[in-house]
């Protein structure tokens, strides 16, 4: 046998032994990208959100009319009533007011980014807010911990058993009608969700082996909290946070179909745009098709996305 | 079992306690206050002081709010601002419609989304279970106002377009339950009128719940086949048909029975859009019109009507639980 | 001829994407009519994977099957599934790890008794709840028509591994694999088990194929030991030859793992250094190599083959054995 072989096979045995110590050590959070990017959902989706986001930057600097003008309204108003459809100078045709649906398509993407996002922002950050003080409250124990913990829960059971649009729609009456509403109505109705799935995800944190075994060594629960169970507990709220987005696109169209939308012209969303369109649907229903369309589109990158993050991060899956 | 009964009813009081405190702080915050709410917006300042004498504004905040807690005890809601009578009377006279719309979109939901889910996971990564989970990400991301206007376009023809109250074949009132009233007096093609009318808006209004089944079905299917107690039932040599009815199934519909609960309080929501778009006769359709008119007492009652059916619900799904799951019943 | 013979059994887990990783690596050994034969190994070497493979319990997706395993002249790895149905539970029959959740959890013992009756045996109604209440009683759980109407979670550990005996030798089966049974359980309970098992098995004449980790099962129940590395057996022999004259590296480290109460005090245990690693194939050498104490550069090239270095019948796969007697395990 040559000695370079045999200094390789020794080499081997070296690396394989080294294997044998190590192979398990692999972080949650890398091995869930690892996972993500094999999965065809992952990357459907975070291609659509990639597209949607870019749409909402360049969006409004590449249309090529303005959302509000009404350059072709004699033309509508003169068809008595008949829209045109697509054609050179507008892709998407004209709307009932004889505006440019493509370039109302491309300046809306933004704002129905800002809804959504906003929205979600509002839900994830009080809900989290509710939920960590009801998660730590019940962690740490004691009878005072309890008793904050229950009330708190016993609120967001009732917000829970609202219907989330009636919810969304009680807000927007003392509200009034406007853009800021539509965002506060859809973000409180994502409060306790987020309150109730951080709460749930920390108490089994709590209740898990490393926590005991940290307690053991005599670290102090309050710290144990804040650097051990809270970082753990987050990653449903992540794959909530994302898939929220998307209900909250859809939620928005609902509250504009209801009448509760905002009503300024010059700032067109796409829900908004749905459910004007919604009047016209049996004479031109294409003028509904490309909001719709558009939204679903995004809703189910966003969806896509946070179903393969929940697969990724799921214990159970993980092979 | 009554004990279990009476024990989750006594539990309903304090949610629906809380819930008429959110819903008299609510009222207190509308715009113009109650006065206007109930008058409208086109009230006089004469009569907003009267109507606020009236209410017992004017007294202390406690004195006021169980004045408002009696009145809904009384189920007296307050009288709609559109119609002018009674709210419950409005909800009563409506309430079979929306029911029968409900049920059957839950019919449809689980009929359709149970052997679906079933289906796709015994054959996962097969077409079956790409189509549907597939089709259940869409379906979830299609607003139910639109999807109901689309069916409405495609096949409005054949189902006829418009709500049951439109129709002109009606039978004998007797439940209020078109359906059921068509065959109760043997007027069968008011029956099969009746039933036309409800496939379009059931299939719009089941979209989530099927969705949402169909992925919770195929989720605890899967998980199922992989429970140890499923090897065991095959290492003892059992017909294909045994080990997946009373091994797979009943232990993976579990979880599905609850869903189904909780989907039938949340389908409530989703009629008020999709009966707004089919103009259909029920509960939904008056809420839309009533928040169109800022119609208050109607939205009030509706919540706490909502919530208490919403909680009466989630008690049968317990009770359920209990009967079909032995280790449940045990404690 | 033996009731059961395993010839060169593989399991390749592998499909769509994903590596191959081959879990049991040519595995041959034979259980006699009546005979108590153990299959040991540390988690991760396939024993399990084994007994699954001769039920066809393995999915049918994703896993190739290669070599021979013959019961009663039927080889189990070519029948068909409706054959394989037919014969699981009335010719062979399993007993798992875990009893809880071996157990359907909303199907009352008594259904989860009979029903093995009615597919095999034809028994129905009130024939069946008989028979069912008398195998409970034969496996020795008290008032056996009351547990019958019991579900799982309302019996003791014990309890529920006793029932599920009692589905396994529902139909008197020629051969009997029990996987771990005694590991979920009580130390108190596991004796109990075990002496459950023999007394079934002496009785019957069944052959029982007991997969372990426990050293102490196989003393206290097998004729036969074949302990299983990284896929392969890599030492097979009677009990008492095993016992007192380990040959392969790793047996010898087992057994050297094992505290002694006959030990002086304060003497060291000898545990095997690092753990099992699926990584390693056999084609390039022996897998135990490094773990190993012995190993050489020839460990290094090569599958070492099964010899019997020692005593016929006392079958080893190394290279470089342990012989000497004199030897104390290491």
């Amino acid at each position: 046998m040559s000695l370079i072989t045999t200094t390789s096979k020794i080499d081997r045995l070296a690396q394989l032994t080294a294997k044998t110590e190590t192979a398990s050590g692999a972080s949650l959070w890398r091995e869930a990208m690892r996972r993500m990017r094999a999965s065809k959902m992952a990357i459907i989706g975070a291609v659509i959100i990639a597209g949607f986001v870019l749409l909402a930057i360049i969006g409004p600097w590449i249309a090529p009319y303005g959302p509000t003008e009404q350059t072709w309204r004699g033309e509508v108003f003169s068809n008595r009533g008949e829209f045109v459809g697509a054609r050179a100078e507008n892709w998407f045709g004209l709307d009932h007011l004889g505006r440019d649906l493509f370039s109302r398509m491309l300046v809306g993407a933004r704002q129905t980014l800002l809804v959504g996002v906003v929205s979600m922002l509002i839900g994830l950050l009080i809900g989290a807010l509710v939920g960590i003080v009801s998660g730590a409250a019940a962690t740490l124990g004691g009878k005072a911990g309890r008793r904050v913990d229950d009330a708190i829960m016993r609120v967001t059971d009732i917000l829970l058993a609202l219907p989330s649009l009636l919810l969304a729609v009680s807000v927007a009456a003392v509200m009034g009608q406007s853009l800021t509403t539509v965002m506060i109505a859809v973000g409180v109705v994502q409060i306790p969700v987020f309150a109730r799935l951080l709460r749930g995800s920390m108490l089994a944190q709590g209740g898990s082996d490393y926590v005991l075994a940290a307690r053991s060594l005599g670290i102090r629960k309050r710290r144990i909290v804040l650097t051990q169970i809270l970082p753990n507990s987050l990653s449903p709220v992540i794959v909530q946070a994302t898939l929220s987005l998307a209900t909250a696109i859809i939620e928005a169209a609902a509250l504009s179909y209801l009448g509760l939308g905002n009503p300024d012209p010059a700032v067109p969303e796409w829900g908004v745009m749905l459910s004007q369109a919604q009047r016209f649907f049996d004479n031109e229903p294409m003028m509904s098709m490309y909001p719709a369309v558009g939204i679903v589109i995004t809703a189910l990158g966003f969806t896509l996305l946070g179903e393969a993050m929940r697969e990724a991060l799921d214990p159970k899956l993980r092979g | 079992m009554l004990r279990l009964v009476v024990r989750r009813l006594l539990q309903l009081i304090p949610t629906l306690l809380g819930l008429s405190v959110l819903l008299f702080i609510w009222l207190n915050r509308l715009p113009g206050g109650p006065a206007s709410a109930i008058l409208g917006e086109r009230a006089t300042e004469a009569d907003v002081a009267r109507i606020n004498r009236a209410l017992g504004l004017d007294q202390p905040i406690y004195v006021q709010y169980g004045r408002f807690l009696k009145r809904l005890l009384d189920l007296d809601l307050g009288t709609s601002v559109q119609t002018g009578q009674p709210v419950w009377d409005e909800f009563v006279l409506r309430f079979p419609a929306t029911v029968e719309l409900s049920v059957a979109a839950m019919l449809i939901a689980t009929v359709v989304g149970i052997p679906l889910g079933y289906l796709a996971a015994r054959k996962r990564g097969g077409w079956i279970d790409v189509a549907s989970v597939s089709g259940s990400l869409v379906g979830i991301c299609i607003p139910v106002f639109f999807l109901a206007q689309l069916l409405k376009g495609a096949f409005g023809e054949i189902f006829g377009t418009f709500g049951r109250q439109s129709t002109g074949i009606d039978a004998t009132s007797v439940t209020g339950f078109a359906v059921l009233d068509g065959l109760l007096t043997g007027e069968l093609d008011a029956a099969w009128d009746a039933l036309m009318h409800l496939v379009l808006p059931g299939i719009a209004l089941a979209t989530i719940p099927l969705a949402v089944i169909v992925r919770m079905t195929r989720a605890s299917v899967l998980e199922v086949l992989g429970e140890d107690y499923i090897r065991t039932a095959e290492s003892k040599g059992l017909e294909r048909r045994i080990v997946r009815g009373r091994h797979v199934l009943r232990n993976a519909l579990l979880p599905v029975v609850t869903a189904v609960g909780l989907l039938t309080g949340s389908l409530l929501s989703g009629a008020v859009l999709t009966e707004s778009v089919f103009t259909f006769g029920g509960i939904g359709s008056f809420i839309r019109t009533a928040i169109d008119a800022r119609d208050y007492p109607v939205l009030v009652g509706f919540i706490m009507f909502i919530a208490m059916i919403y909680v009466l619900i989630n008690m049968v799904v317990d009770l359920a639980y209990s009967v079909i799951d032995p280790r449940v019943r045990v404690h | 001829m033996p009731l059961l013979t395993v010839d060169e059994l593989t399991v390749t887990f592998g499909g769509r994407g994903r590596k191959d990783v081959r879990a049991v690596n040519g595995v041959s050994f034979s259980v006699d009519q009546g005979q108590v034969v153990g299959l040991v190994g540390e988690s991760g070497c396939g024993k399990s994977v084994t007994s699954l493979a001769l039920m066809g319990l393995l999915p049918a997706k994703g896993v190739t099957l290669g070599g021979r395993a013959e019961l009663d002249g039927t080889d189990l790895l070519k029948i068909s599934p409706s054959k394989m149905r037919d014969l699981r539970g009335r010719d062979m029959a399993m007993i798992f790890q875990d009893p809880l959740s071996s157990l359907n959890p909303v199907v009352p013992i008594g259904v989860q008794v009979t029903e093995i009756l009615q597919r095999h045996r034809g028994l129905k109604g009130e024939a069946a709840r008989k028979e069912a209440a008398h195998l409970l009683d034969r496996v020795g759980i008290p008032d056996p028509d009351r547990r019958l109407k019991e579900y799982p979670h309302q019996l003791s550990g014990g309890m529920r591994q006793r029932a599920l005996i009692a589905m396994a030798v529902a139909c008197a089966p020629r051969l009997l694999i029990a996987d771990e049974p005694t590991t979920a359980l009580d130390v108190t309970i596991q004796a109990q088990i075990l002496e459950l098992l023999k007394e079934l098995v002496d009785q019957e004449g069944t052959a029982l194929l007991m997969i372990t980790h426990d050293l102490g099962v196989v003393a206290g129940l097998c004729d036969q030991v074949n302990v299983l590395y990284a896929g392969k057996v890599v030492e097979s022999a009677g009990r008492r030859e095993l016992f007192a004259h380990p040959t392969h590296p790793y047996t010898h480290g087992l057994l050297g793992s094992i505290p002694r109460l006959d030990a002086p005090r304060g003497e060291p245990l000898h545990p095997i250094r690092g753990s099992i690693n699926d990584q390693i194939a056999w084609a390039d050498g022996c897998a135990f190599a490094p773990r190993c104490d012995r190993y050489e550069m020839e460990c290094l090239t090569g599958t070492p083959e099964l010899t019997e270095p020692r005593a016929a019948g006392h079958r080893a796969r190394c290279a470089n054995p342990v012989l000497a007697t004199t030897e104390v395990p290491a």
